[in-house]
């Protein structure tokens, strides 16, 4: 197979919001610039983000970096790195500021300022009273972010490659890396593009949980190709989940629905979480209704045929309140669940959100990893911005809007270290070694060749059934052991998945079997950091991690404060310590994690 | 001429890749039930629909919002119709 090689100073894998972002500030300091995303930029999964994104610019009420610090390094349960925090939240409002430059069009005050709203987690004077902390553009932030993004990018001269998939990363014998590979979907013909900066902004890989709230496209392709190259992946045990996704299709049913008296049922029709929160009720905080949820599912009390949900019922609201109150819910039942809302509850379970973990970086964006001298070493030419990557500002729970904002900020100081770094060494192209396409090209034959295999559609959905029962929400040891297992056999099935059609065009069959290579590395690093991590912290919840005095909440900082790394190498483990010193303030000492 | 059908297919196919999953789940379940190459006419429809941006095309799909236009109405009746 033939591999036409093109060079540019830097390439940048995804045009989400991350990807838009470094892109600019390449772009503008006049390199040459090519960003390679696998569908048209504005279908990118940024624009399902509607909540808004997280900056103290206090222009509701006082506001400070130092108090959305606190908030964050509390809601990462301690697991996130102080220096990274400090330098996100501080950075928050500048880059909020930029975006409104380039015309992104904010919700506004009267007095022409941006508008902020109230979301949970969001506090003043450390952790005290909710604070509006929340920049929105409607309900559509996340699309109208990427459109700003794009047309500034346009300006640019950013060079697009829409519908293009890389498939895998170039690194020399020295570990500097060199570009990627990458296929053009409308030829099927493979392609390198030779680069002194490669950054990494491909998103989240949400699709490895049967029930997840992330689009198709989620299949964690860079943090895959990391993997095969060699990265380690940080802490991949943590995901956040919500409650309410309607079961069978993910698609998320807001809080707002149990917020105007949506109702919980077993299978006995009990309103099970009066035993579990007997205060708060269904309105208890995220993780309990979703382990309150898994025990009834667990302990026999689920719904339907197989007894694997629980039913969310409004039943009982008037019908005017959910038409106007609750607008689409009553579309999302129709479609998703065949249920008429207003008269039938409608299946819902814990459902996969949210990827904690990713590519291990600094805070500067450079992928780091263990070596000779320190833990945190720069790997020469290697970016990795947003979803994809763990800088790691959300430690072990990401706090509501702060991933908006981490692509903002990542994404920028990638693209402006790229930036320095290339000013500062100024040379020519490093050659790519001999086998720079070998993996590739291998990957590529193996499936065209491949006789007597495995069907690509049944083994993702095995893929995804094992992580949601054995690596969900809320955690077994038996299940955990079990899982590893279990993941690993499937990850048998995937190196020998089969195609039928061998066309070269938009042949989907081909880069869905592509992505699952991706997507198994990231469960499997999933499954084997989870059962390895013998805790309770944020969203890595363990049965057998009770809340005790010494270990509240089951988080046992004695042993487990510190960073999962995992190599596909044998699926070793490594750990690196949490840095808990910021860049300029104290330390956010531990405590309980309580709201 | 069958040739060129067949990519306009594959082609849609891949551009049902959607920003919201409430798109990639009402297009996925049009796909399943749709194993030849599209007709022109539907390809035509399809085509538009899949241009637009994913919270339009939600409002169509929902059923919250109508297209307006006769043609493209009775494509995203085709595309709501429940699985089965
Ligand atoms: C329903 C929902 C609501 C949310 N709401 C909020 C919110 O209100 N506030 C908030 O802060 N966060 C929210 N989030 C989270 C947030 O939206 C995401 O974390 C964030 O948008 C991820 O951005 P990204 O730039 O990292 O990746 P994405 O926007 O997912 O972009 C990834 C890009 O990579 C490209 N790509 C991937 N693989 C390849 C490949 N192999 N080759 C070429 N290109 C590739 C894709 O084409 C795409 O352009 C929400 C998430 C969901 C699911």
């Amino acid at each position: 197979m033939n591999v036409t090689v093109r060079k540019f100073d830097a390439v940048i894998v995804g045009a989400g919001g991350a990807g838009l972002r470094a892109a600019i500030q390449l772009s503008e300091a006049g390199l040459k610039t090519a960003v390679l995303t696998k569908v048209f930029p504005t279908r990118s999964h940024t624009v399902a983000a509607q909540g808004g994104v997280a900056a103290s610019l206090g222009n509701s009420e006082e506001d400070h970096w130092h108090w959305h610090m606190y908030d964050t390094v509390k809601g990462s349960d301690w697991l996130g790195d102080q220096d990274a925090i400090e330098f996100m939240c501080r950075k928050a409002n500048e880059c909020v500021i930029e975006l409104e430059h380039y015309g992104m069009p904010f919700d506004r005050l009267d007095n022409g300022r941006i508008y902020q709203r109230p979301f949970g987690g969001h506090m003043s004077n450390f952790g005290e009273k909710p604070v509006r902390r929340s920049c929105a553009a409607a309900d559509r932030t996340g699309h109208a972010m990427l459109h700003a993004m794009y047309q500034r990018n346009v300006k640019a001269n950013t060079q697009f490659f829409v519908e293009w998939m890389a498939l895998d990363l170039i690194r020399d014998a020295e570990g500097e890396v060199l570009g990627v590979t990458a296929m053009e979907m409308e030829t099927g013909e493979i392609y390198a593009f030779h680069a002194k900066a490669t950054i990494f902004a491909t998103g989240g890989s949400g699709r490895i949980y049967y029930s997840s709230t992330n689009a198709f496209i989620n299949t964690g392709d860079g943090v895959g190709m990391a993997a095969r190259a060699g990265s380690p992946l940080e802490d991949m045990e943590f995901w956040q989940f919500h409650p309410t996704g309607v079961a069978g299709a993910g698609v998320l049913i807001t809080e707002g629905v149990r917020g105007e008296g949506g109702i919980l049922r077993n299978s006995q029709g009990e309103r099970f979480m009066e035993r579990y929160a007997p205060n708060a009720k269904d309105l208890a905080s995220r993780d309990v209704v979703s382990r309150a949820m898994v025990t009834e599912i667990n302990e026999g009390r689920g719904c339907g045929p197989n007894k694997d949900y629980v039913l969310l019922d409004i039943t009982h609201l008037p019908p005017e309140t959910i038409m106007k109150r609750l607008p689409g819910i009553h579309e999302i039942a129709v479609q998703f669940a065949g249920v008429d809302a207003l008269k039938e509850p409608i299946p819902v379970v814990p459902t996969c959100h949210y990827q904690m973990g990713g590519i291990p970086t600094n805070y500067h964006g450079q992928v780091v990893v263990p070596g000779k001298r320190t833990q945190n070493e720069i790997v020469p030419g290697f970016y990795a911005a947003g979803e994809c990557a763990c800088a790691s500002v959300h430690g072990a729970n990401r706090l509501g809007t702060n991933s908006l904002l981490d692509l903002l900020v990542f994404g920028k100081s990638a693209g402006e270290t790229a930036v320095e770094e290339l000013k500062k060494t100024p040379k020519a192209h490093k050659e790519l070694p001999a086998d720079a396409f070998e993996r590739t090209l291998e990957r590529l034959n193996r499936l065209e060749t491949q006789k007597g295999g495995a069907n690509v559609h049944e083994t993702r959905l095995a893929m995804q059934r094992t992580m949601q029962k054995h690596a969900g929400v809320f955690r077994f040891n038996d299940l955990l052991k079990e899982g590893v297992q279990k993941i690993l056999d499937v990850q048998k099935d995937v190196q020998q998945t089969e195609i039928k059609d061998k066309s070269k065009v938009f042949n989907t069959a081909r880069l869905e079997a592509l992505e699952l290579d991706n997507l198994i590395e990231v469960a499997v690093a999933t499954m084997v950091s989870a059962e390895a991590r013998k805790e309770s912290r944020g969203a890595h919840v363990r049965d057998d991690a009770p809340d005790t005095p010494e270990r509240p909440n089951g988080r046992d900082d004695a042993n487990w404060l510190k960073h999962t790394l995992w190599y596909k190498e044998n699926n070793r483990l490594e750990y690196k310590s949490v840095t808990l010193r910021p860049l300029t303030v104290e330390t956010i000492a531990l405590k309980k994690r309580a709201y | 001429m069958d040739e060129q059908r067949r990519v306009r297919t594959e082609r849609l196919r891949w551009h049902s890749r959607r920003a919201l999953l409430e798109n990639d789940l009402v297009l996925q379940r049009f796909w399943q039930k749709q194993t030849e190459a599209l007709d022109d006419a539907t390809a035509g429809m399809l085509e538009r629909l899949l241009e637009m941006e994913d919270h339009d095309l939600w409002e169509l799909l929902s059923g919250r919002q109508d297209a307006g236009d006769p043609a493209l109405q009775s494509m995203v009746a085709l595309l709501r119709q429940p699985a089965g």
